[in-house]
């Protein structure tokens, strides 16, 4: 193997590692936005439990028992990551 | 006041715009982070976002016709709802390449100028007043501040950190909507004109 060879084997590799790095955080960060959002809901719901009227639905009117906030917040995180992580994901990795 | 009695309360409409708002950032920020031509693969998804900004825009319209407490209110919904629909509409058109110029994300800029204004000059109180009025306040200049992205995506479609700001400018939206309450104090401050003080 020439060194000219070698030295250009060894940088395309470098930029391929470099790429496949970057295409992985790209996955990553992805497969993530769902979840964190998710995560963020359920925090939320701890931190302030009273807005959520399901935990004291007693007396409370039809509105009220479908405002919940912080549900609605896991439910965008959830339908994130089954509606549309998978599919970017799969375009990800055929893009690379 | 029928209609009064069984309608939801404004902060229940506007943690349900919060909501289509943040499914809007979420995916903006998607977009961000794969880039335009991977987003673009599939065809129904460079649809999703221009899609629900044109449906919150149709969906403002029985807002601005139910929430009638004041004529300035109508004006800022029904201000609301256009600006929604032009915007969605025009990316609609760029998405289906019925309309090709770069400057159609202008806008962007036009609506959140506009929907700024709005919030800032239909808000009678102060800072301080009420959380609602803060909020009122941070989300008007958050609008006016943030039209720079989509003025920058205009002359430089291709920069990451316009679109990034874009995208952005949506979560925070969606915070300071999910955060709004009819009456409730901020930082601890709360008018004695402002109502019965929720948590």
């Amino acid at each position: 193997m020439s060194a000219d060879y070698a030295h250009e084997r060894l940088g395309k590799t470098e930029r391929e590692r470099t790429a496949t790095a970057a295409w992985s955080i790209r996955v990553r960060v992805v497969l993530a936005m769902g979840p964190a959002t998710a995560i963020a809901g359920i925090a939320w719901a701890l931190v302030q439990p009273w807005r959520l009227t399901l935990l004291h639905p007693h007396g409370q009117g039809l509105w009220w028992l479908l405002a919940e906030p912080p549900l609605y917040v896991v439910l965008v995180g959830v339908l994130f990551r089954m509606l549309i992580a998978p599919g970017l994901i799969r375009d990800i990795e055929d893009a690379a | 006041m029928t209609i009064a009695g069984i309608e939801p309360k404004a902060e229940m409409v506007h943690w349900w715009f919060a909501t289509g708002i943040l499914v809007l950032g979420l995916l903006l920020v998607a977009e961000v982070v794969v880039g335009p031509e991977v987003w673009g693969r599939r065809p129904w998804r460079r649809y999703l976002w221009p899609g629900l900004c044109f449906l919150l825009g149709l969906l403002m319209w029985p807002v601005m016709a139910l929430y009638t407490n004041s004529m300035i209110h109508m004006v800022a919904h029904g201000s609301w709802a256009q600006v929604l629909m032009l915007t969605g509409g025009a990316e609609l058109g760029v998405v289906r390449g019925k309309l090709h110029s770069q400057y159609w994300r202008l806008t962007s800029v036009v609506a959140l100028l506009v929907s700024g204004t709005a919030f800032l000059v239909h808000e009678q109180n102060g800072w301080y007043f009420a959380r609602a009025a803060f909020l009122h306040h941070a989300l008007g200049w958050t609008l006016i501040v943030a039209a720079v992205f989509p003025l920058a995506q205009a002359f430089r479609p291709r920069s990451v950190v316009a679109a990034s700001g874009f995208a952005m400018t949506f979560l925070v939206i969606a915070v300071l909507l999910y955060c709004d309450r009819d009456s409730a104090a901020i930082f601890g401050h709360f008018s004695t004109f402002a109502g019965v003080p929720h948590r």
